[in-house]
């Protein structure tokens, strides 16, 4: 495939900004939709074209589709600098894929005021496809941060549970992640003021690594910017104890919402700290790794994992099963070794798309049995076995059976952990038997067994029906993407090895 | 009478600098004059008649940037035109006018005098436009006066309204206090800078320069030292920060909503221009200046948050939060004294305030009732469905005072946050990381209350008239502008930035 004649990547943010601005501008209904699909589709195609053309693409300074637009900042060092490197590239797809389920499945949902949402979900996406296509690390926080007020709203206006629960939800949420927000944006501004020292202030992740590589920080420096950025982006990832806006936030947002967020939005701290944290501040991981280890094992695996088979609720499951497999992500990233970072980032992808398929037929199950409680379900497998298949099969990845992306995360995770704790290992080993567990019997309840007495009088009134292809699509897209990357991981390793190579190399001699 | 001296004065062309504000008073008495020969039913058109004069002055004004007078004197060292200077002018020009557009929504609807209010006005705009330039003691009391006196009749403007005069009486009570200690700390200076035994001592302390030139001579004066901390204090009473911000509630509450943007948006920024001028005039005592201003700030950031977080009323709410701001743009100030860039957050601050500001109090001007003192949270259930463009403005205003990217408010407070970092301040800006995350529970309450299904019936808010097209075009603007200005910071961002 030849050149594109513009920059997919800035196009990938702006398309679905000005789809959602023209919709704001007074767009009628059926047309707004129709150019919402545009709006969703374009960066999803964008991406997948980056995915297909990164070999081939040349590379500078490490970074395909490289370009640099200035916003008038430039003395302060900030540019909006695009590329994307083996990291960035697998995460960047990961939004482009899940924001077009997601997007989907809005859009056939047929929420209230289905105008505002489309445009509240475009604006997410843009920012999602920002955070990771950015270079400069002021605007990876800014795209960030500009999903935030759509999320807000989205829980607050279209949540899934009472009016009062969903307003404590969305404020709980917006707080917690403005706290881990603001921590890590001190972190982001101590790297560039210090590293700056000189006088070359620069956000520009290129040029900060040159400038660290030339120059390293000193030891307790980089501990305390590693602690700011761990905590941080930890509640953004909702580390243990940090983590109770998550269930709650999940378990109140409607499902193109928790997709987004559950699945992409929720790696932006682990992207920070495998991007930028752990090769720049080698001494600050290997002073936080052990904390980081313990409450990722004890805390998200153990405890979390614990708390989630007590769950009564899907949507609570799903929402605490994604809280605890975040520990094993930590794990990765305490070993701080080149296999278990690559191991991370392979988890986020997998987990990003199993994630949003669990939530997505999570309100698919609503639909068919109005209730989220467990106990209410069962024998829904004989009326619905397409769905019934997505389900396990998702509830499979999650677990993270081989064959599945899941599984070779997880599988990189544990033999990295191997060589940095065998006691963690063993434990987050455990957790899997956990995970186990509470999936498959989840899905057992809702879909085998005998029919509840509570279900046979909603399934008597509205009868249900088989997931039509309205919400096939969005599943298959997923799924589809779990199997490729399941069968096929070396689409994402390779890249990604090239990359972990070259940055964490200078960094962290020791690392293999 | 000395004639030369008058004939000098009339050769030289030292009016052309003050060109601006001597057109803004000619409007305002234009006004007047037009109220008395007008016939009465073309009454409606004066509001009109102020806004096009600001709006036909701003032009003028921008080009004053590039003539000749820039980073020179006049009038004998009273002003001193300053790049900063002529961009404060534009910002008190573009304040008028949206206090006049807001004035023809609120004053408009109660039976008070209406030619005088905008009168006022401009004559108080005008007074802000030479304090941002003064470097003379006397002018720069002389403008500060004219400012607070100006608002002392704004504040009760409405004399129907019990509120309103309890707010302008509290004013006038603390404004005299505070002009006093301002007036009690310019004379110590002048005296003891008139002192003969100390060195380099001056008849002409009034003078900034001639007094930074005097301070920096005697470094650890202790009479001088009362007269900076006095003259510190006076400012604090003007941009409400704590612990002169007592009065702020109360007045924001009882003022006309278009008089509450003008205090909170012209007269903190007045106030600031005035702080900045003066830390670097007292740039000798900097070891006096830096600790009062840093408590200040950290104290001003707390107190401004923690108040806002139980208030209902909504201007109750935005004063205090006001106050906040105040206490974000101290970080600035205290962090200029060692980091230019403070300088420029401070202005950036400032013109994403006066955006997102005048966004929301456009919209509480349409909410409010007829009794707009009284405007609660619940007032605006519903406001979402009701009035979906109303509810947009007030959502991106709400979120660019808090701060959230992608909006102006969040790039003035990543600036103040960078030169405090570089300033060395930490203990600062763990304050304000503090300040920030407590401002994100009522600001988005407040987008709560307009955006999201209310579960507790509410009473029966005031009926909300269609919004015009003018201001839907100005509130479109402003919303708009907050949200370019996030994006993309163009030549402003590149002129503070290179500082």
């Amino acid at each position: 495939m030849s050149n594109l004649p513009f920059d997919p990547l800035l196009f990938s943010i702006a398309t679905p900004l000005a789809v959602a601005f023209v919709i704001a501008l007074g767009l009628p209904k059926r047309w707004s939709v129709r150019l919402a699909y545009v709006g969703f589709t374009a960066p999803a195609l964008l991406a997948l074209w980056t995915w297909c053309n990164y070999g081939a693409a040349p590379q500078q300074q490490g970074y395909a589709f490289l370009r640099t637009y200035s916003t008038g900042l430039d003395q302060l060092g900030i540019r909006l600098t695009l590329g994307l490197n083996g990291i960035s590239l697998p995460l960047f797809v990961l939004a482009g894929l899940v924001g077009l389920a997601a997007g989907l499945y809005a859009i056939q949902s047929g929420a209230e005021r289905l105008k505002i949402y489309l445009m509240l979900l475009l604006v997410m996406l843009a920012g999602l496809m920002g955070v990771f296509a950015s270079v400069d690390i002021f605007y990876f926080y800014f795209f960030h941060e500009l999903a935030l007020i759509p999320s807000f709203i989205m829980v607050g206006v279209w949540g899934t549970r009472g009016p009062s629960e969903n307003s404590y939800a969305a404020m709980k949420m917006t707080i917690y992640l403005t706290l881990g927000a603001m921590l890590s944006l001190l972190g982001l501004i101590a790297l560039y003021v210090k590293s700056g020292a000189s006088g070359a202030h620069s956000f520009n992740l290129i040029t900060l690594r040159e400038i660290i590589a030339a120059q390293p920080l000193e030891v307790t420096l980089q501990q305390n910017i590693f602690a700011l950025l761990l905590f941080g982006f930890g509640i953004l990832v909702s580390l243990w104890p940090l983590h109770t806006w998550a269930p709650l936030g999940y378990g109140a947002a409607p499902s193109s919402a928790a997709m987004l967020h559950a699945g992409v939005l929720k790696k932006f701290g682990l992207y920070g700290l495998v991007q930028i944290a752990l090769p720049l501040l080698p001494a600050g991981i290997a002073h936080w790794g052990w904390l980081l280890g313990l409450l990722a094992v004890v805390g998200n695996v153990l405890v979390v994992g614990l708390i989630t088979m007590a769950q009564r609720d899907l949507k609570q499951v799903v929402g605490y099963s994604s809280v605890m497999h975040m520990g094993y992500a930590f794990l990765g990233v305490a070993t701080c070794s080149t296999l278990g970072v690559g191991g991370v980032v392979l988890l986020m992808v997998a987990h990003g798309l199993s994630v949003a398929l669990l939530f997505l037929l999570a309100t698919s199950i609503h639909q068919r049995t109005h209730t989220f409680d467990l106990q209410e379900m069962g024998g829904l497998a004989q009326k619905t076995p397409v769905l019934a298949g997505f389900f396990v099969a998702g509830t499979f990845a999650s677990v993270g059976l081989p064959g599945f992306a899941n599984f070779w995360g997880e599988l990189a995770i544990f033999v990295a952990a191997w060589r940095f704790s065998p006691l963690f290992t063993v434990l987050a080993v455990a957790g899997v038997v956990i995970s186990a567990i509470y999936g498959l019997r989840a899905a057992a309840r809702v879909f085998f067994g005998p029919s509840t007495d509570a279900l046979a009088k909603v399934t008597a009134v509205h009868p249900p029906t088989d997931l039509g292809w309205s919400e096939r699509l969005p599943a298959l897209i997923l799924l589809g993407a779990l199997f490729f990357v399941g069968f096929w991981p070396q689409s994402i390793s390779r890249p990604l090895n090239a990359t972990l190579a070259a940055v964490y190399a200078p960094a962290n001699p020791a690392a293999k | 009478m000395d004639v030369t001296a008058l004939q000098a004065i009339a050769a030289n062309n030292d009016w052309m600098t003050i060109f601006p504000e001597l057109l803004l008073g000619c409007v305002a008495l234009a006004l007047l004059v037009l109220e008395i020969v007008l016939p009465k039913r073309l009454h409606a058109s004066l509001p009109g008649v102020a806004l096009f004069g600001v709006l036909a002055i701003l032009p003028s004004q921008v080009m004053s940037f590039w003539v000749g007078y820039i980073d020179g004197d006049s009038f004998n060292g009273l002003l001193h035109h300053s790049y900063e200077g002529q961009v404060m002018r534009v910002f008190f020009l573009l304040t008028a006018a949206l206090v006049c557009l807001l004035g023809t929504i609120t004053v408009a609807r109660r039976k008070v005098a209406q030619t005088e209010f905008y009168h006022t006005v401009l004559i108080v705009t005008a007074a802000m436009m030479l304090l941002a330039q003064s470097n003379h003691f006397v002018m720069l009391f002389v403008a500060l006066e004219t400012v607070t006196v100006g608002f002392y009749i704004l504040v009760s403007y409405f004399r129907g309204s019990a509120r309103s005069l309890e707010a302008g009486l509290k004013y006038v009570i603390m404004g005299a206090l505070s002009s006093a200690i301002l007036l009690f700390g310019i004379v110590l200076l002048y005296g003891v800078a008139g002192n003969p035994s100390l060195p380099a001592h001056t008849t002409a302390a009034m003078n900034f320069d001639e007094l930074a030139a005097f301070l920096s001579a005697n470094p650890h004066h202790f009479l001088a030292s009362v007269g900076i901390v006095l003259v510190l204090a006076g400012v604090a009473f003007k941009i409400g920060a704590f612990p002169f911000q007592i009065w702020v509630p109360d007045v924001y509450q009882g003022a006309p909503t278009p008089v509450t943007a003008f205090l909170a948006v012209g007269s903190k920024a007045a106030g600031f221009v005035v702080l900045l001028t003066l830390a670097r005039t007292f740039a000798a005592y900097v070891w006096l200046t830096l600790p009062v201003l840093t408590v200040m700030a950290a104290a001003t950031l707390l107190f401004g948050n923690l108040a806002a977080l139980t208030q209902h009323n909504v201007k109750r709410l935005i004063g205090l939060s006001g106050v906040s701001h105040a206490g974000f743009l101290l970080l600035g100030v205290v962090s200029a004294a060692t980091v230019p860039l403070g300088y420029g957050a401070v202005y950036f601050y400032l013109f994403a305030y006066l955006l997102a500001s005048f966004a929301v109090f456009g919209v509480m001007a349409h909410v409010g009732g007829p009794d707009d003192a009284d405007q609660e949270l619940t007032h605006y259930a519903g406001l979402a469905k009701e009035r979906p463009f109303l509810a947009l403005v007030l959502a991106v205003g709400l979120g660019s005072l808090a701060g959230i990217p992608p909006l102006a408010g969040f790039m003035g407070k990543l600036f103040i946050f960078i030169a405090t970092f570089r300033a060395g301040h930490y203990g600062l800006l763990a304050v304000a990381v503090i300040g920030v995350v407590i401002s994100i529970y009522y600001y988005f309450g407040w987008i709560r209350a307009a955006f999201f299904a209310d579960w507790n019936p509410a009473p029966a808010a005031p009926a909300r008239p269609p919004v015009d097209l003018a201001t839907r075009v100005v509130l479109g603007l402003l919303a708009a502008g907050t949200v370019a200005l996030g994006f993309y910071q163009g030549p402003l961002g590149g002129w503070l930035s290179g500082r």
